[in-house]
């Protein structure tokens, strides 16, 4: 109590002597923050504005980034900027090929990914003790979702075009997306089978049940959406890449027919395909100083509004069951 | 069961005959294959589960498969690692020398991690000790979504918004160069650093934050003397993350950086990294000859730097777990 000195002398007799006002003022003189207190509140203040400005510097630039894309693709938005294909050296017409090229490369890739990855993640949380090998598989798996998307490629040339003779096609493509978003399914499945109480387990094995049929008719029905957010996370994953499918399937500019049926499956299993990623490469690196700006940004645009729409859904379906969750 | 009338034009006799055994051998036979399903299944879900380090191997195993031809031979590590010049389509004299490669993804990487890594734990201490409710809930997701942009997105960013706005700033004759590349992969590796330095800086207990706060400690004050030497593992493992992140980052840096080998000078020199060499040269250099070789090479150098930090943030947040737990 550096102040004691100069304030009023505080007894039982002053405080009952003195009037009401008086002694609010003599509190709040003695109370009052010191130099010292002052300084420490400002400095928080400074503190907690400072850390503020870099979370909204995050958001800022990316708001104002996004904005601009819309901004300049805006005159090539329309319905059949979607559904026309490239035309004249990719300057006119729309990106129906490189978009049905990335559906089919996403759901291949979801088709070999997903059983793989869900199976894994129930092994992981319901048969794996925890012991040295689980602690080295747990390693790989922070390995593999760390290892280089361009390293990826490069296993995807090496393994499935050149060794398992698939040549550059789809599959190839398919197969190494599939690798490189294994660990996304693999880690929410996990997560979303953790989240199940384990009396419900010992419930079921009271009953009699075998390990699997517990899994099968109690785990999996519980955790069935939490597995799904993953499933979606990966299809967002998938879409977005690039360098994985560069050198193993992907290419420049297919024909693709304009209207019917073919237009709807226009590429086969061996072929390779467009992509929506790698046409935003290849408009960009072709250097065409022909092509509108407008379709180069649709492009991105299209890609980042399909990518954000479809992570947004699994957000919301993941905070949507964490609000609905009953234990 | 054994008294159906039939109807067919079959004897009844055989096919009953027939239905018989099938069902009596499958009844004595359904344990057998019951349990063989079961093992069988049990062994795909295994299989499954070990499917991650399968996968490692295989990527480690299928990349230096196809560099071998350049290990075992016609390459000089100290070379290889000491030459600036990388000159693999000349005809008379091809020289593989990474130097300046090597140098421009560490640039970089450097020039990303110094612009990331402050904003990034600035954000995480943010969000895990000034914000609460809803705005925490709408900056986490907004983080998140950062993190989904593709990264071909963010190479077309760099070339085509941000390179006009460094060259009129800075007047540099190029707008694809060290420093675009830098701001966009710090922009890519940021969301990394906040979600992991916020589950560290989570991971401390409440405890140590009311301890701190009844000493009367402000806020600022808990933060940098009690939450970061306590969150330094959790800290420095998202710091790691994020740099693994930048190493490895291919299309934005391709885009974003500008074509030219060589050991950068400045901030506005354009530079070329390890992975977008690959991802430039793979398509054209003709297979198996010692230029695509070394591309191999080029990407079991990136594996074995990333796998070294990822190992390295692994055990370092392995470090903290066991601490807590004693």
């Amino acid at each position: 109590m550096r102040r004691t000195a100069d304030t009023p002398e505080l007894s039982l007799q002053s405080l009952a002597a003195a009037a009401p006002s008086q002694v609010a003022a003599a509190a709040d003189h003695f109370f009052a923050p010191s130099a010292f207190e002052k300084r420490k509140k400002v400095k928080e203040q400074i503190a907690k504005y400072v850390f503020m400005a870099m979370a909204l510097g995050l958001v800022v630039p990316v708001v104002g980034i996004l904005g601009h894309i819309l901004i300049q693709a805006w005159p090539a938005m329309s319905l059949s900027f979607l559904l026309e294909n490239p035309r004249e050296n990719m300057t006119a017409g729309g990106i129906w090929a490189p978009l049905v090229g990335t559906f089919f490369l996403v759901l291949l890739s979801l088709l070999a990914a997903a059983p793989v990855g869900v199976l894994a993640g129930v092994y992981l949380n319901e048969y794996a003790r925890d012991n040295w090998f689980t602690r080295i598989i747990n390693l790989g798996m922070v390995n593999l979702a760390g290892v280089p998307s361009i390293v990826h490629g490069l296993f995807g040339v090496g393994a499935f075009v050149a060794f398992a003779h698939m040549g550059r096609s789809m599959l190839a493509a398919s197969c190494t997306l599939a690798v490189m978003t294994l660990p996304v399914i693999i880690t929410s499945t996990r997560e979303a089978l953790a989240s199940v109480p384990m009396p419900f387990r010992e419930a079921c094995w009271n009953m009699g049940a075998s390990r699997w049929q517990t899994i099968r008719t109690i785990v999996l029905p519980n955790s069935i959406s939490g597995i799904l957010t993953g499933v979606i996370l990966q299809v967002a994953r998938a879409a977005g890449e690039t360098a994985p499918i560069l050198f193993t399937g992907a290419a420049l500019l297919v024909p693709v027919p304009d209207h019917g049926f073919q237009s709807f499956f226009p590429y086969r299993l061996g072929d390779r395909c467009m992509a929506l990623s790698m046409h935003l490469y290849t408009l960009r690196t072709q250097g065409n100083p022909d092509l509108p700006e407008s379709i180069e940004y649709g492009t991105a645009l299209v890609l980042i509004a399909l990518v954000l729409v479809v992570n947004s859904v699994s957000i919301g379906l993941r905070s949507y069951l964490r609000s609905r969750k009953r234990w | 069961m054994t008294s159906v009338p039939s109807i067919t034009a079959v004897p009844a006799s055989s096919s009953r005959t027939l239905s018989h055994r099938v069902r009596s051998w499958l009844k004595r036979a359904w344990p057998v294959v019951k349990w063989t399903a079961g093992f069988c299944g049990e062994g795909i879900i295994r299989l499954c589960g070990w499917s991650a380090i399968l996968f490692v191997f295989a990527i480690f195993l299928f990349v230096f498969l196809e560099a071998w031809p350049m290990l075992s031979g016609g390459m000089n590590w100290g070379e290889v690692l000491t030459s600036q010049y990388w000159l693999p389509t000349s005809r008379e004299n091809p020289q593989y020398g990474i130097l300046a490669l090597l140098v421009g993804t560490l640039s970089v990487t450097l020039l990303a991690m110094l612009l990331a890594v402050p904003i990034g734990l600035g954000a995480a201490v943010y969000i895990s000790e000034f914000c609460a409710g809803k705005p925490k809930e709408t900056l986490k997701v907004v983080i998140e979504l950062l993190a989904a942009i593709p990264s071909v997105v963010w190479g077309f960013v760099g070339a085509l918004v941000m390179g006009p706005i460094i060259v009129r700033l800075t007047g540099a004759p190029v707008g694809v160069n060290l420093l675009n590349g830098g701001i966009v992969l710090a922009l890519m590796s940021v969301p990394v650093i906040v979600s992991v330095g916020e589950d560290a800086l989570k991971a401390v207990p409440d405890s140590y934050r009311e301890a701190a706060l009844s000493l009367g400690a402000s806020k600022w004050e808990t933060v940098y003397r009690v939450l970061f030497p306590a969150a330094k593992n959790g800290l420095l493992a998202a710091v790691l993350l994020g740099v693994g992140r930048a190493i490895g980052e291919t299309m934005a840096v391709l885009m974003a950086t500008g074509h030219a080998i060589q050991i950068p000078h400045s901030l506005l020199d354009p530079i070329r990294t390890l992975t977008a060499t690959i991802a430039a040269e793979l398509g054209e250099a003709p297979y198996r000859e010692p230029h695509y070789c070394m591309l191999f090479v080029i990407g079991l150098v990136l594996f074995a730097v990333t796998f070294a930090v990822n190992l390295t943030a692994d055990l370092v947040v392995k470090g903290i777990r066991s601490e807590k737990n004693r």
